[in-house]
């Protein structure tokens, strides 16, 4: 219980009481720290500085002028002065002529490495490695041309885009129109054959020959100026097993992909391409002829 | 000064400090002191200033802690961040070869060789040099101020603040290339740290050696404590023979007729005035002794006047002491010396020592270290092979470019190529030049026909083609790779 009465002074310390009791015990009156009140009152005096100097009301500048958005802009101003001689180095180099500065392509790949996770992953993938109908940019099969100024174009008017007059375009025809079921499985089996995975199929060629050779080629090799992919080789955009490939034939395949020019400024896609270029199958400038030449199907530019 | 009270503080545990005067002192362990204070001051003055030929990749500082490059030279030596385990190693050693001191000659670091001990034995000869010896050092201390105190006191200040800063000029030539950075820093360009840390050594210097010194021992320093829990009965410390000089007698003719018992300390306090921290060692050992054994010298200097025989302070362990009390004699010192637990210290001390040196003349100067890449791990390639990635980086820590081929053993139908190469030029192993006392970073890639699925393990190694086969040089570094397929 609390009581009230006059301050006496405590016998051992010396110090008053402040005149409260609880239950007996009585609390002291021990003044603060000198060190204690010295730095209050400097805080205090320093309060008031502060808020004469920066802006500590609402719709006030305060003396000093400063601002956390100022500071922001300032530090952003101060980052893209200090990236602007290469980023304008980058961009008064041609594309094609990048690969031969090693410093300046470094920097465009680090670049694009950056921009490639906030444009390109959802398709893509993060590690670029794609998946099923958008494709793996890691290996060295390019299905409209694999030199660093090919996947510029790419890039910056993308794949069968309605909105761009001059995108990579390309039209497969849906043969389930066309063909019949059984020519359809005849056609399977010699993509199976020139791939590798299948026993030839005359009858097969001979559709191939008639239906498919102006766009593949006559030997299944692909052309790159219709997009059109290489057959015979080990990679698949959709699937080289019979349903899919019956699939593909039947219904035809139409990938598309934004175009990025005009969305992205040009540097920002000269080293997306860089990045995409340094991958594991960027190829020499100008493309040099594919690794396991056969045909004349595949004309570079 | 009086003895501090520790066990029992009534008035608080800080004393104020009386200031202490001691006098200038002659003989063996004063004569031990100048030497290791020479040694010592000249040790850490010169060392920066010691040139050594590394070759023109390589400064040229015999000893060098290049913090900006990640680098320690040490004459003959190069430390890379990734063997720091030496220095880990080196301070090991310094602290097993403080225990082996310890329990051998007691607390000699701090009576010889501790920074502070030097220092303000330095700041000591100085004050000495300009107010005179005790007693006139006494006398300008209870006198009032005037010009000639003031003048005194100014001239002493600054030669200690002289010094100081070059104590804590010193220090800054051991991380950059000294006369470089003697030249920026007197004409003003040299980086603000240099001129931070001048000023913060300069400041402790003045105020430990100068105005502190032996509270830093009494308050601040572990040491005290720690070598005062690692002495045994027979470590060697400074011990007043009392059972010899017991009762002490001022009056020894008056005392000698009178037939009065008389011991041989004439209470002439020769050994409390040359005190550098102001204790009585004849009230046995005490935290605020350093061992320093002036007091020894002291006290030999009066019992040759007295033609009597020296020792009667002397360093001798507490098993001796007993023994001499009862009448016996002091085992010799090397005998107290050789005993397990200094043999156990040194063993131990001495191992870590062989052990680094062998390291140090094994260790290979290429390294390398890799790691795969995950996303994608696996790439199939147009013509049906499956190909991995690593980045990898080359570690040559010798001073000179080298040569090298990274050879693939295992994995028998692979081929490696690197991101400057065209898959066209892919073989089994490829030449590459190192930068020197750098690492190189490269982008590997492996292919292989693909197969079943699973890991694959081959190794990776770097083989120095400008060596002699056989010989240090051309000693490999090889890592363990695994290739996956799906």
């Amino acid at each position: 219980m609390m009581t009230d009465h006059k301050p006496g002074v405590d016998e051992a310390t010396g110090t008053s009481f402040v005149g409260h009791e609880w239950d007996g015990i009585q609390e002291l009156d021990t003044p603060l720290p000198r060190w204690w009140v010295y730095i209050f009152a400097a805080t205090v005096v320093f309060a008031a500085g502060y808020v004469v100097a920066y802006p500590a009301a609402p719709d006030t500048d305060g003396l000093t002028g400063w601002s956390s958005h100022r500071q922001l802009a300032e530090t952003l101003t101060a980052e893209a002065a200090a990236r602007a001689p290469r980023l304008n180095a980058i961009a008064a180099t041609p594309i094609e002529q990048l690969p031969a500065n090693p410093a300046l392509m470094r920097s465009a790949i680090e670049g694009g490495r950056a921009a490639f996770k906030v444009n390109c992953v959802q398709c893509h993938g993060a590690g670029a490695a794609g998946s099923k109908g958008y494709p793996n940019l890691n290996d060295d099969d390019w299905l409209w041309g694999g030199d660093i100024a090919s996947i510029h174009t790419t890039i910056s008017k993308g794949v069968r885009n309605p909105d761009v007059d001059d995108t990579r375009f390309s039209q497969m025809p849906a043969f389930a129109d066309i063909l019949s079921k059984g020519q359809i499985q005849q056609l399977v089996s010699h993509v199976r054959a020139i791939s590798g995975q299948g026993k030839p199929s005359p009858a097969g060629a001979a559709l191939f020959a008639e239906n498919c050779a102006s766009c593949h080629g006559p030997d299944g090799k692909g052309m790159r100026e219709q997009g059109a992919p290489n057959l015979t080789d080990g990679i698949w955009l959709y699937g080289g097993d019979r349903a899919t490939l019956t699939e593909t034939i039947a219904k035809a395949r139409y990938g598309v992909m934004p175009h990025w020019a005009g969305r992205l400024d040009p540097v920002t896609i000269k080293m997306l391409a860089a990045y995409v270029h340094s991958l594991g199958g960027g190829e020499a400038n100008p493309p040099p002829p594919p690794i396991a030449t056969a045909g004349g199907a595949n004309v570079g530019p | 000064m009086s003895a501090l009270d520790l066990i029992n503080p009534s008035s608080g545990l800080y004393r104020k400090r009386e200031p202490v005067f001691p006098r200038v002192v002659n003989g063996r362990f004063r004569r031990l002191k100048w030497a290791v204070m020479a040694l010592c001051l000249a040790v850490y003055y010169i060392t920066p200033w010691l040139r050594w030929d590394r070759g023109p990749w390589a400064p040229d500082q015999a000893v060098l802690v290049d913090l900006a490059g990640r680098r320690f030279f040490m004459f003959d030596i190069e430390i890379w961040p990734q063997e720091f385990y030496f220095v880990a190693g080196l301070l090991i050693m310094a602290g097993i070869g403080l225990f082996l001191v310890t329990s051998a000659v007691g607390r000699a670091w701090c009576g010889y060789a501790c920074p502070q001990t030097v220092w303000t034995d330095l700041f000591q000869h100085v004050e000495r040099w300009i107010d005179g010896d005790r007693n006139a050092q006494l006398r300008l201390n209870a006198a009032p101020w005037g010009a000639a105190k003031l003048g005194r006191r100014l001239s002493k200040w600054s030669l200690w603040l002289l010094i100081a800063m070059a104590t804590g000029g010193a220090w800054i030539f051991y991380f950059a290339d000294a006369p470089t950075l003697a030249r920026q820093f007197l004409t003003g360009t040299a980086p603000f740290v240099a001129y931070a840390t001048v000023a913060v050594l300069s400041f402790t210097t003045f105020t430990l050696g100068g105005l502190m010194r032996e509270q830093v021992c009494i308050y601040m320093c572990p040491w005290p404590r720690i070598q005062t829990a690692m002495l045994d009965e027979k470590s060697l410390i400074v011990t007043y023979r009392d059972w010899r000089g017991e009762p002490r007698t001022q009056g020894v003719k008056k005392a000698a007729a009178s037939g009065e018992k008389m011991g041989d300390c004439i209470d002439c306090s020769a050994c409390v005035s040359v005190c550098p921290t102001g204790v009585d060692i004849r009230n046995g050992p005490q935290l605020g002794c350093i061992n320093c054994a002036l007091c020894i010298d002291a006290c030999d200097e009066v019992m040759a006047k007295l033609n009597r025989p020296r020792g009667l302070i002397d360093y001798l362990n507490l098993d001796d002491q007993k023994r001499e009390r009862a009448g016996g004699q002091a085992t010799p010192v090397l005998k107290t010396l050789l005993r397990p637990r200094t043999l156990v210290y040194f063993g131990i001390w001495a191992s870590i020592g062989l052990a680094m040196l062998f390291t140090l003349g094994e260790r290979t100067r290429l390294a390398i270290d890799s790691a795969q890449d995950r996303n994608p791990m696996v790439v199939t390639l147009s013509d049906g092979q499956v190909r991995n990635g690593w980045t990898i980086k080359l570690r040559n820590m010798e001073s000179r470019p080298r040569r090298v081929a990274l050879v693939m053993s295992g994995l028998p139908a692979g081929s490696l190529w690197t991101d400057a190469m065209d898959r066209r030029d892919a073989a089994r192993s490829v030449n590459l030049q190192l930068a020197p006392d750098a690492t190189t970073r490269l982008h590997l890639y492996v292919a292989a026909p693909a197969g079943q699925a699973g890991e694959t393990g081959f190794t990776l190694v770097a083989r120095p083609l400008d060596a002699a086969r056989g010989t240090r040089d051309a000693r490999e570094a090889a890592r363990t790779l695994k290739f996956v397929r799906q």
